[in-house]
């Protein structure tokens, strides 16, 4: 397992970049915000993996948890207020 | 044109940084002086079985309540700015969708249950109040997700987040008086070590962090949520 560790960290760095790549360049908000959401999450297992299990779990919680939920949240509020008829 | 080619530059110069750190890394073969006390002296001395939560709350402990003061600070300052502009009482429901509504009545005292038992098990598993705390929070945040036009009580919120910033400075004076100094957790027998009452102050502490840092983050998303402007 152990001479796994450095490849599987080498592969969760280059699908973090992918993620943020979508991130910015996303199609559509939704999308963007959970390619964010899964930075913070692979990062949480790369932290994991560098033997730091209160940092990933920070991440996760804050990062990945609470960023997304936020972000979805406020994307509710400003598309209710388009519906609305211009920003409220 | 220009612009790029500066950002392309900086870029370079960021990554050929970390590249110089990267190559001139070699692990270290055995801990290094304070790692090596805490890592021995920990469970002897304070009876916690994670290290981590033992210095957060103990060794560092005065840096933890700066944090908790910081983070206080800003969830202040962000209702101070957002209640100047709290929405009207009456607003146009918008249906939100029955799997978000049915998910949220189901996952929420999940996670509510979760973000507890991660800041009472602090100082046995990874994790502790901070954790805790923004599990919470986002439990909080699921429900107004599943129900935009729904009313916190900011007073509770206050009064749980005041309650348990006092009774954390408190208990960090009674360690001055009856233990070894502000914020010891010896305050009682350290008891066995593993165990949930263990590690004297130590589940205390970490659960009015964990209280506190809940309180503070709901108490903002609240009044995210009560504006009328974003």
């Amino acid at each position: 397992m152990s001479h796994l560790l450095p490849w599987l960290t080498i592969l969760l760095c280059i699908a973090m970049l992918v993620a943020a790549i979508i991130a910015i360049r996303g199609l559509s908000s939704p999308i963007a915000i959970l390619a964010a959401g899964l930075v913070s999450l692979l990062a949480s297992v790369l932290f994991l993996i560098l033997a730091s299990p209160d940092v990933a779990m920070t991440e996760a919680a804050i990062g990945s948890g609470l960023t997304t939920f936020l972000f979805f949240f406020i994307l509710g509020r400003v598309r209710s207020s388009e519906n609305d008829g211009g920003p409220a | 044109m220009i612009k790029r080619a500066v950002a392309l530059v900086l870029l370079l110069m960021l990554g050929g940084i970390f590249a110089t750190l990267m190559l001139g890394y070699t692990p270290d073969s055995e801990l290094n002086l304070t790692a090596r006390y805490y890592a021995e002296r920990t469970a002897a001395d304070l009876g916690a079985a994670n290290i981590v939560t033992a210095i957060v709350v103990t060794y560092r402990g005065l840096d933890t309540l700066g944090e908790v003061t910081v983070l206080f600070l800003s969830a202040s300052i962000v209702g101070l700015v957002l209640a100047s502009n709290r929405r009207p009482a009456l607003r146009v429901r918008t249906p939100v969708g029955e799997l978000l509504t049915t998910g949220a009545r189901f996952l929420v005292p999940l996670i509510l249950l979760l973000g507890v038992y991660v800041f009472v098990n602090g100082h046995l598993t990874p994790g502790g109040g901070f954790q805790g705390g923004a599990i919470i929070a986002s439990g909080v945040l699921l429900l107004l997700l599943a129900d935009p036009l729904r009313h916190f009580s900011h007073h509770v919120i206050a009064t749980v987040e005041s309650l348990a910033g006092l009774f954390y400075v408190a208990i960090g004076l009674a360690g001055l008086f009856l233990a070894g100094g502000f914020l010891d957790n010896r305050l009682w027998p350290i008891g066995t070590l593993g165990e949930l009452f263990s590690a004297g102050a130590i589940p205390l502490i970490y659960s009015l962090i964990g209280l506190k840092v809940g309180a503070e983050f709901s108490s903002m998303l609240a009044s995210l949520s009560e504006t009328e402007e974003l």
